[in-house]
């Protein structure tokens, strides 16, 4: 809808601004699969917040450099580097049965993206929330069928063995919502609906805290 | 510095082309798919453990490659013993297995410069609908690069969380390390945009 002029140089090339935000937050997704990266409970439960890098790159990237931005972690993960959580990596995470998570993992980026593109430059908190669950959801309805046909279990029974993740694919959704408000609340050219002020917001500061 | 998995070798298939490689992968992993009948899987164990003979990998770095499946392996044939006989229970499994060591060969055999190179090409053909295998390429390497950077970054963040004392809160992590990989994400862009790249 907006920037229609652009719309044709975007299909045919990436803009160096968006080349960087997809390589950064493709790495975003590989950091946050090292387990110990974020504390809960003290350590005793080793969760990675990979599942919830996926929904932050739609969400913040936008549908199309969301996905890309997936894409280029699976890539790397192909190529051999063990960027998966828990430092899985190689070829055999797609020959294995979790190959259709994977995929969806690029579905529901582009979801989420195509969803808080609609909210416009502030998306609201319900709204992007909407958006994560519909994610989480997206990654299920492709894996678990997928699961069920690499491993020949019957689908009724492999969809009860994933019900075990809900729980936590729920909490990372409204983990991944709030932080996508909040970042964007924090640095407004974050939401892929508002337009990019390209070098409006002075020289970068290092870290935060 | 974080590295693939290759393990240097002088065997024939080390030698291979990655291209062919990956082509006879994606072959013998259908073929697997399709495999039900136990003596099939046999043959094709037989053969998965001759290739990695002729490769001559160690089998700690073997082991490496199916190391994630030792969970999944177990609850796959305790449901598959429920659903169906011994047999097909131990052979449905045991295709999962040699499909995930056999793609593990290739990662183990194969350099990640030339599995990158056979990404460049495969993706050659998508040239006619404006995708660049060169930009690709910068793309990839740029995200290798940011890896670490990103990792120092969630290290600052967390120094900081735990100065503030608020080591469990999701949102204090998250939020200011998100702002500050897009920080990173929007120099590196102008960064690339003074060296011309949109030009």
């Amino acid at each position: 809808m907006a920037r229609p002029g652009r719309r044709l140089a975007d299909r045919s090339r990436l803009s160096a601004a968006d080349m960087s935000r997809v390589a950064v937050f493709a790495g975003l997704i590989a950091v946050l699969g090292v387990p110990g990266s974020f504390a809960l409970f003290g350590n005793a439960v080793p969760v990675t917040l990979q599942s919830m890098g996926i929904l932050l790159c739609g969400a913040i990237l936008g549908a199309r450099r969301g996905a890309l931005a997936v894409l280029v972690l699976l890539a790397l993960v192909a190529t051999g580097l063990p960027l998966l959580a828990g430092g899985r990596g190689g070829l055999g995470v797609f020959a294995g049965p979790s190959v259709g998570y994977l995929a969806g993992w690029v579905a529901a980026a582009a979801v989420v993206g195509w969803l808080v593109e609609r909210a416009g430059r502030r998306p609201a908190l319900p709204w992007v929330l909407g958006a994560c669950l519909t994610g989480s959801a997206v990654v299920l309805v492709i894996g678990v069928p997928v699961q069920s046909f690499v491993t020949g279990v019957p689908l009724g029974e492999t969809m009860l063995i994933s019900a075990a993740f809900l729980p936590g694919d729920a909490a990372k959704a409204v983990f991944a919502a709030v932080v996508t408000t909040g970042t964007q609340r924090a640095y407004p050219a974050a939401a892929p609906g508002a337009r990019r002020v390209a070098a409006a917001d002075g020289p970068p500061a290092p870290g935060e805290g | 510095m974080i590295t693939g998995a290759y393990v240097a070798g002088t065997s024939p298939l080390h030698r291979a082309p990655a291209g062919g490689k990956l082509a006879g992968l994606a072959l013998a992993c259908t073929a697997l798919l399709l495999a039900r009948e136990p003596w099939s899987v046999g043959v094709a164990a037989a053969g998965v453990a001759a290739m990695y003979a002729l490769a001559r990998v160690r089998p700690a770095a073997a082991w490496a490659q199916v190391r994630p499946l030792r969970w999944f392996v177990p609850v796959l044939l305790v449901v598959q013993l429920l659903i169906t006989d011994a047999g097909s229970a131990v052979s449905l499994t045991a295709r999962i297995v040699l499909a995930v060591a056999l793609a593990g060969l290739v990662t183990l055999t194969t350099r990640m410069s030339e599995l990158m190179g056979a990404l460049e090409r495969g993706m050659s053909p998508l040239r006619r609908v404006g995708v660049d295998p060169r930009r690709v390429s910068l793309l990839l390497s740029l995200a290798i690069r940011s890896v670490p950077v990103v990792a120092g970054i969630a290290g600052r963040v967390r120094d900081a969380q735990r100065a503030r004392g608020r080591e469990r809160s999701i949102r204090a992590f998250a939020v200011p390390l998100v702002v500050g990989v897009l920080r990173q994400a929007d120099a590196l862009g102008e960064a690339l945009q003074a060296r011309g790249l949109d030009d």
